[in-house]
């Protein structure tokens, strides 16, 4: 269990935030870019001293500048995942992974019979002797995993998992990265500026905005309410309930279908879509996508240069357009329109 | 096109005045084979020396904060600009036989730094440091820090870092920085007379005896021109492209 208070004054930065993440909790810290998010990382990491708080984790402090408190990075319980990964280019993939159990004392060739387990469960083994820079983005991602986790830790960081990665193979490393975390049983705490990336990994979101916490609670809780229009902006995405009714296919409470890309995870599945995504018609467009429905528009929202407009029919979901396409479309609340999405923008992940 | 001829001109007028027959016999006195000896070995420890104060002192100056560092890459920076026999007349001030530290040292252990083979390291070493330093540091300052946090928290200590990580991702800037420094060792002229002086055998390097042997056998100096020339293209030449170009 972690226990944060960080307040550190950094340039223009004025972080001041609180954080708890239960053991087996996965917190994402969601914000945009400046908001604080890597900063808070680096100093629970103990690469960026505290002006004041304390960090706690698991009834030991790590660092209270009012007692003067500090344990050293190096001798924190802590597994980091860095943005870009920061796989050590000059070393091979096993020696990356073997390099922290060398580092608290095994034997160089203990340190590697170990590395060698955590790359098999990785199912990276057969690129053991590789160097990082031959390696494609899941798998680097996969490395860095392993080299965090072959410590020990009671903590995972991970600093903008999926950002190096590009957005065709971020679908498939996302839903890997969420199996592999729910493998490690400490807490986890992950920072991102992707709103996707939060709901789908997360249990619990934490919203950060020049430096402060502007909301928290679980990503149903946040999406569905959220309390400002920033914050609405930021993580407007839709969350719909469905169960799995094909390999590729999920039914929605009111019975409509909705076709995915990739083969579903489970039965029981939530179904997010960025505002974004939806495009609206007034006619039914012609080589209909698979994802096609009828929708009325329930309500228009000015979100600075964007509308949010709020659908009623069989899939409640809002989309986001720009004014002068709301003008084009002459959209006015209880307008009858045509919504689709394309199956790559359904990203479908476990209940 | 003008650089390149000005650079060979001088080089093509030497091997012109070369005693091509005689060239065997001349490299073989003990007087070229000597310098020669000395030459190689004072400036690869002058280099190794350099390596392990510099790389050190080149992570202090790209990685910290403090106050003063930018005195200390002036003080570092000043060998390089400073005419070497300025440098020699400093060293003999420190730490000759009534120097600032030579003093002391000689009247208590009779170890005397000048005039030995000692001090021809120690002047190659005060010449050619500070082209190892900025060119390392310059290396580190291009190398993201980031790798060494990520080191930390895997548990690594300083020195693990600096070994494991901060060296081999600063390999070339090291590997060219040691040449350059060993470069400037092997040509050092003016600190070497003034402080270690000019004795065949002990303190007398290969340019020492060129500019001897300008004034009493021109042959000879040719000739010591010729060899030094051959040494250092030999090392140059494999490293100049993988290395000296980063």
């Amino acid at each position: 269990m972690l226990h944060a208070t960080i307040r550190v004054r950094l340039g223009d930065l004025d972080l001041d935030i609180e954080l708890r993440v239960g053991d087996g909790e996965v917190v994402a810290l969601l914000g945009p870019n400046g908001a604080g998010k890597t900063t808070a990382l680096r100093a629970i990491a103990g690469l960026q001293p505290l002006d004041g708080g304390r960090i706690e984790l698991d009834g030991t402090v790590l660092d209270d500048p009012g007692t003067g408190a500090y344990v050293p990075t190096g001798d924190r319980p802590i597994g980091v995942v860095f943005q870009d990964y920061l796989l050590f280019p000059r070393q091979s993939t096993l020696d990356n992974v073997a390099f922290g159990l060398q580092a608290r004392g095994r034997s160089k060739a203990a340190a590697r019979a170990e590395a060698r387990g955590w790359l098999e469960r990785f199912g990276i083994a057969d690129h053991a002797d590789d160097k990082p820079a031959m390696l494609s983005g899941g798998q680097a991602q996969r490395v860095a995993l392993a080299r965090a986790l072959a410590t020990d830790p009671q903590l995972l960081l991970l600093d903008e998992p999926l950002a190096a990665l590009d957005a065709t193979t971020r679908l498939h490393v996302r839903t890997e990265l969420r199996r592999h975390l729910a493998t490690f049983d400490g807490a986890r705490l992950l920072v991102t500026h992707d709103p996707l990336d939060a709901v789908v990994l997360a249990d619990r979101l934490v919203i950060v905005e020049a430096g402060r916490i502007t909301q928290e609670g679980a990503p149903a809780v946040v999406t569905s309410r959220p309390a400002s229009p920033y914050v609405a902006q930021l993580v407007g995405i839709n969350l719909l309930d469905a169960t799995a009714s094909g390999d590729r296919t999920v039914r929605l409470a009111s019975g409509a279908e909705l076709t995915v890309a990739d083969p579903l995870p489970g039965p029981a599945v939530a179904v997010a879509i960025r505002p974004q995504a939806i495009a609206l018609h007034r006619h039914r467009p012609d080589g209909s996508p698979r994802n096609t429905w009828s929708a009325t528009v329930a309500d228009l929202e000015a979100d600075r240069d964007r509308v949010r407009v709020t659908l009623g029919g069989p899939v409640p979901a809002t989309a986001e357009l720009t004014p002068a396409a709301v003008a084009e479309l002459e959209l006015l609340s209880g307008t009858q329109v045509w919504a689709s999405v394309k199956a790559v923008d359904l990203v479908a992940y476990e209940r | 096109m003008v650089a390149i001829a000005y650079v060979a001109i001088p080089f093509a007028a030497l091997l012109q005045r070369a005693p091509w027959s005689d060239l065997g016999a001349l490299v073989g006195q003990p007087v070229v084979t000597d310098a020669l000896r000395l030459s190689i070995t004072t400036a690869f420890t002058a280099t190794g020396i350099s390596l392990v104060v510099g790389i050190p002192l080149a992570w202090v100056l790209a990685r910290t904060q403090f106050p003063g560092r930018s005195v200390a890459r002036a003080l570092i920076t000043l060998p390089m600009v400073l005419p070497p026999v300025v440098g020699g007349a400093a060293l003999l001030f420190a730490f000759g036989r009534r120097g600032l530290l030579g003093g002391p040292v000689y009247d208590s252990t009779g170890f005397l730094l000048p005039y030995s083979i000692w001090g021809v390291v120690a002047a190659n070493t005060f010449v050619a440091l500070p082209f190892l330093v900025l060119t390392v540091e310059s290396g580190l300052r291009g190398s993201d820090p980031r790798y060494e946090d990520a080191a930390a928290t895997l548990g690594a200590g300083r020195w693990m870092i600096f070994r494991r990580i901060t060296v081999p991702n600063a390999a070339p800037s090291i590997i060219a920085g040691a040449v350059l420094c060993w470069a400037r060792a092997l040509g050092e002229f003016g600190a070497t007379v003034t402080f270690a002086g000019n004795l065949q055998g002990r303190t007398q390097t290969v340019p020492l005896a060129v500019f001897l042997a300008l004034e009493s056998d021109r042959d000879a100096a040719i000739a010591l021109s010729l060899v030094l020339i051959a040494v250092s293209l030999a090392v140059l030449l494999p490293l100049r492209d993988r290395w000296l170009a980063a």
